[in-house]
């Protein structure tokens, strides 16, 4: 089972270096981290690398494995073939102190630049409430274990150290991303993450999802809701949406009561129970009471499509629709999502469109009431 | 010393894990200039790692938890060998601690009516485990770590410098608690990035360095957990109480050789997961202890009904005190019934649906995923017993976390002993964590205040002595490699110190340990000064065997069975084993283990439970001011 691997690690320090062979014996089931541990124990007994945990829950083992950000930790040897020589260097985005080691600094001042969470003054400890499915959102990013491999591969600052100044880079990101989306946060973060973040650099590659070890998804939950959020003078090349800020007293028990009785409202009109001019002034106000207090405006994009819907804004609410599903959110929001989708493909007469929205509506929620809207194979009854 | 560099402050606080976090946050409020040093990177310690949970009585899932029964459990896993007024404090004030922390920017999971959600664990008898799906203690770590930038935020206002008042020395090794007259008068590290030497001038200094489990073969420790701090308080001449006491977590991944040790998370059999052997039979039932024998479930239906119905049946073995469970593996294995590679069968597969495993558990999910190319969701774990935290530590005054014996020295966490007994249970570290980091911190503060500005000063002797003992091993003669000694002390420990204890075996060990001694001695490091493992592992491993052989001596002198304990030749408890704890020290040369009764707890204590009870535990006298029980 076991084998010898030919191995080629970066060793050197700030002054330079260079990548020196080994071979070196590899067992099975191990990983890359293992491995380094071999070399230290036996052939190179000085050779930096940091690590903690072993099993990808410190974040301390980042380097590059053949030029790809990793965990040393949680890539197993047998992703290599046998005869490949596996090269392991130090992250680049950061400056090297010794082989596998590197400075990693920048990312804790970028941390200090994140104004801290803010409660409610006066909530004591104790009589916080928050309901599962509002802090799940932050929840992802709070799973965020500082491995830095995000940062190291944004090409915004990998290659790029002018930009450092202004960029706090994904990890960031989504920390501003966490405290806009936490039930009981008081501060205005979106303006900021344009504004003093660099937001606005980041044009949506998502590099950096691709190699978060803890699968956040960086991009689609943290960055894309913040730029569309961002309302600003300025135009933000990547997404050129631009939306009216509003003011805001986050409280998520208004928020989901008014959401719910919009979304009844709204219902009802598309059901045939009333017409949409009976209910136009009630969903407006209740919509904008949950607006007022929504961390995101993506919490309320289905209700903000089917809204545009029976207005009859059919490009507003299929735009909505999307960013409903951008959101992965429950398979029941997704399916509404689909469902105003075929509506509004059915409204444009584009029956390919149609059909296919609708099947999906199927898919993530068989009995979806909404549903009867269409028969079997999508056209309408 | 041209390479020295010097810093002053007012508490000085080793280790940045949830103790030292907490510790130094209490100290920093208390208007105290605060250093926090640490071995890894800002938030990489190794509460990071914690999974299940932190235990509070708050009553959150079931309203009928208390303080009182938390302690109740508390002293029960223990084996009542705990300080009682650790666990009274403990279980009085872990809620207060877990509400701090939603104030501070923490989202555990929620129940449905929007309070902090609770799981069922080993030994707790009401779901009592705030958590955040399995990766509770990088939720406490971040929290903790985002609470200390936001001082630093509120510093850099007032004094444009946000590290005035509160300063993080990451990649920092201290390696000497350095003395004036008897008490505390700073520290000696040096950096591992540079090399460079560095001293602290602080008349209080909080020990918060957590365990010893990389002394041990099999652990689910990390490289940082070399005993640091018990052997800083040993040398510093305080003492280590209960060090034969070390819990082996009766589930780590046994498969593949590489990741053997690394923790499975009790909250796979919190949340219904069972063990079986080989025959695929759940073997725990036939390991009930008497003292259990009325608490958990008799049958495999009662067990299973408990999980819905906890109010009616009780509850299944598989979630007895983590001893009991790791020693019935140990005997399943030993009797052949073990599984393919000597461990048991952790089944979760067949008892949940797929995707709520992966919710409920998405870190163990990723793990096997990962590491061992299992998929819980479909397949059993195989598991076996691994070393994972000690009981001993630390002697500490109990409200203060003062140490015994030194004063300026203080200790929090893992490092300080008393509060878990004989056996903790899981979830009580990270609540100890916060509860005695808090305390340490304030008590440190109130010391400082005491002293009345007169600072004890440093002694550029000893400084030159610290420095000189942590240059040594670079002048050696080339003869050992600190890698290979370290294997061999794992072994030794692993081996004859393990979960199931000998006479002769630790008889045996110590001569192993004193025949390393003389080895680390000489041992040799190559290269330079900058960031070399080499030369830091040849320092930690005179820490590994000064605290292995206090581990070996106190373990060879208890002559009974009791939790983190376990006499192959002794197997049973012992009423009088439970008045005494092993206290050790150091001398220049040599550990010292004395006996010391156990403070005894107050009526209004011992009330809180049934005679009956207590007389599995207690002498007839200890006993006296309870009503004698019907039976
Ligand atoms: C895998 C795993 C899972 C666990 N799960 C749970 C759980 O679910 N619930 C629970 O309650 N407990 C759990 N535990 C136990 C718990 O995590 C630990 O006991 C606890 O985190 C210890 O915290 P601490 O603050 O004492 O020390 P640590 O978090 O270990 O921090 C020690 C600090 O001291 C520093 N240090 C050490 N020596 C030196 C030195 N010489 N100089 C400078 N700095 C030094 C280190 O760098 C580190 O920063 C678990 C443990 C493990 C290993
Ligand atoms: S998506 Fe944006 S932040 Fe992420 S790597 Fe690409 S440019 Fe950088
Ligand atoms: S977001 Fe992912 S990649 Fe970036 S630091 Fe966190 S865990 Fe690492
Ligand atoms: S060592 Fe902790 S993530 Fe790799």
């Amino acid at each position: 089972m076991g084998y010898t691997a030919k191995f080629r690690v970066w060793r050197g320090t700030d002054e330079g270096g260079a990548l020196n062979d080994y071979d070196v014996d590899v067992n099975e089931g191990e990983v890359v981290l293992d491995v380094i541990h071999r070399l230290q124990a036996t052939q190179a007994p000085d050779l930096a690398v940091r690590w903690n945990c072993k099993a990808g829950k410190c974040g301390s083992c980042s380097a590059e494995i053949n030029g790809r950000p990793r965990l040393l930790c949680m890539t197993r040897m047998n992703t290599f073939d046998k005869s490949e020589t596996v090269t392991v260097t130090p992250l680049r985005a950061f400056p090297v102190i010794r082989d596998l080691v590197t400075n990693v600094s920048f990312n804790y001042q970028k941390a200090r630049e994140v104004p801290s969470f803010t409660p409610p003054p006066g909530l004591k400890p104790g009589d916080y409430r928050m309901q599962q499915i509002d802090v799940e959102r932050s929840q992802e990013f709070r799973k965020c274990i500082e491995c830095f491999l995000c940062q190291d591969t944004c090409h915004v600052i990998r290659d790029h150290e002018e930009n450092k100044p202004v960029f706090a880079g994904p990890r960031f990101f989504i920390r501003v991303a966490e405290l806009d989306m936490h039930p009981l946060d008081t501060l205005e973060r979106k303006h900021s993450a344009q504004e003093e973040f660099g937001l606005g650099y980041c044009n949506i590659t998502k590099c950096c999802t691709e190699v978060c070890p803890e699968g956040i998804h960086i991009t689609d939950n943290a960055i894309i809701p913040m730029k569309e959020r961002v309302v600003d003078a300025k135009y933000d090349p990547a997404f050129g949406l631009f939306r009216v800020l509003r003011a805001r007293s986050k409280s998520t028990k208004t928020m989901t009561e008014q959401a719910d009785r919009a979304w009844a409202l709204l219902r009802a009109v598309e059901d045939g129970e009333v017409a949409y001019a009976m209910v136009e002034d009630d969903v407006a106000e209740a919509m904008g009471q949950a607006k007022a207090v929504a961390s995101t405006g993506t919490v309320l994009a289905r209700l903000e499509a089917l809204d545009h819907f029976e207005a009859g804004r059919l490009d507003e609410a299929a735009a909505e629709a999307q960013a409903s599903l951008n959101w992965h959110r429950s398979a029941q929001e997704r399916s509404d999502a689909w469902v105003t989708l075929a509506r509004v493909y059915d409204a444009q007469e584009r029956p390919t469109a149609t059909v296919e929205a609708v099947e999906n509506a199927r898919r993530f929620w068989p009995d979806n009431p909404r549903l009867r809207h269409f028969d079997g194979d999508g056209a309408r009854p | 010393m041209t390479d020295l560099e010097r810093h002053s402050y007012d508490v000085v606080v080793i280790g940045a894990g949830g103790a030292g976090l907490r510790a130094a946050i209490e100290a920093r409020e208390q208007g105290k200039r605060t250093a926090i040093i640490c071995k890894s990177l800002f938030g990489k310690a190794h509460t990071v790692m914690a999974e299940g949970g932190i235990a509070a009585s708050m009553g959150n899932v079931n309203s009928k938890d208390s303080w009182q029964v938390h302690f109740r459990d508390t002293m029960r896993g223990g084996k009542f060998l705990n300080h009682w007024r650790m666990a009274e404090l403990h279980a009085k004030e872990a809620p207060q601690r877990v509400w701090e922390l939603e104030t501070w920017g923490a989202l555990f999971d929620r129940t449905p009516d929007g309070r902090i959600s609770q799981r069922n664990f080993g030994g707790h008898e009401y779901p009592r485990l705030a958590h955040v799906g399995d990766r509770t203690g990088l939720e406490l770590i971040r929290t903790l770590q985002q609470k200390i930038v936001s001082l630093q935020q509120e510093d850099e206002r007032e004094f444009g410098d946000p590290e005035a008042q509160l300063r993080v020395f990451a990649e920092c090794t201290i390696t000497e608690i350095l003395k004036d007259d008897g008490g505390v008068a700073g520290a000696f590290g040096y950096w591992r990035e540079s090399g460079r030497f560095i001293a602290f001038d602080a008349p209080a200094v909080i020990l918060a360095t957590g365990g010893i489990g990389k002394s041990f073969k099999v652990t689910s420790n990390s490289w940082e957990y070399t005993g640091d701090g018990h052997a800083l308080a040993l040398r510093a001449g305080g003492s280590l109480v209960n060090m034969e006491f070390i819990q082996f977590h009766p589930t780590g991944m046994v498969w593949p050789p590489s990741v053997k040790g690394i923790l499975v998370t009790e909250s796979v059999r919190g949340d219904g997961g069972v063990l079986k052997n080989a025959g695929g039979q759940r073997f725990m039932f036939d390991y009930v202890p008497d003292v259990f024998r009325d608490k958990y479930a008799h049958d495999e239906a009662e067990g299973d009904r408990w999980y819905t119905d906890p109010d009616n049946n009780r509850r299944p073995p598989e979630l007895l005190p983590r001893d009991e469970v790791a020693r019935a593996i140990n005997s399943e294995v030993k009797a052949g019934r073990g599984s393919p590679h000597g461990g048991v069968f952790l089944d979760v597969a067949s008892r949940l649906p797929a995707e709520t495993i992966r919710k409920k558990l998405p870190s163990m999910y990723h793990q096997f995923k990962e590491l061992a190319g299992v998929d819980i969701t479909a397949e059993p774990m195989e598991v076996g017993p691994t070393c994972h935290y000690v009981m001993g530590g630390v002697e500490v005054e109990p409200d203060t976390g003062a140490a015994v014996g030194v004063p300026g020295l203080f200790a929090a966490g893992e490092v300080a002993g008393g509060m878990h007994g004989s056996n903790r249970l899981g979830g009580n570290s990270l609540s100890d964590l916060l509860v005695f980091g808090r305390r340490a911190g304030l008590g440190a503060s109130t010391y400082v205040e005491g002293l009345d500005g007169a600072r004890p000063a440093v002694a550029g002797a000893d400084i030159d002595r610290a420095a000189a003992a942590a240059l040594a091993p670079f002048n050696g003669d080339g003869a050992e490699n600190p890698y290979t000694v370290h294997t061999e002390l794992q072994m030794t420990m692993n081996d004859l110190v393990g979960i199931i204890r000998r006479s002769e075996e630790m008889q045996d060990a110590l001569e192993k340990l004193d025949e390393l001694a003389v080895r680390a001695a000489a041992v040799t490091v190559e290269g330079h000064r900058q960031f070399n493992p080499g030369w830091h592992l040849a320092l930690d491993l005179d820490n590994m065997l000064l605290v292995s052989r206090c581990v070996a001596r106190a373990a060879l002198l208890r002559e009974e069975s009791r939790g983190g304990h376990t006499r192959e030749d002794y197997p049973l408890m012992s009423s009088e084993w439970r008045q005494v704890n092993l206290i050790c020290r150091a001398s220049a040369d040599d550990i010292s283990v004395a006996r010391q009764p156990l403070p005894s707890m107050p009526d209004e204590l011992l009330q809180l439970f049934e005679r009956d009870e207590l007389n599995k535990y207690m002498t007839d006298d200890e006993l006296t001011v309870l009503p004698k029980g019907d039976a």
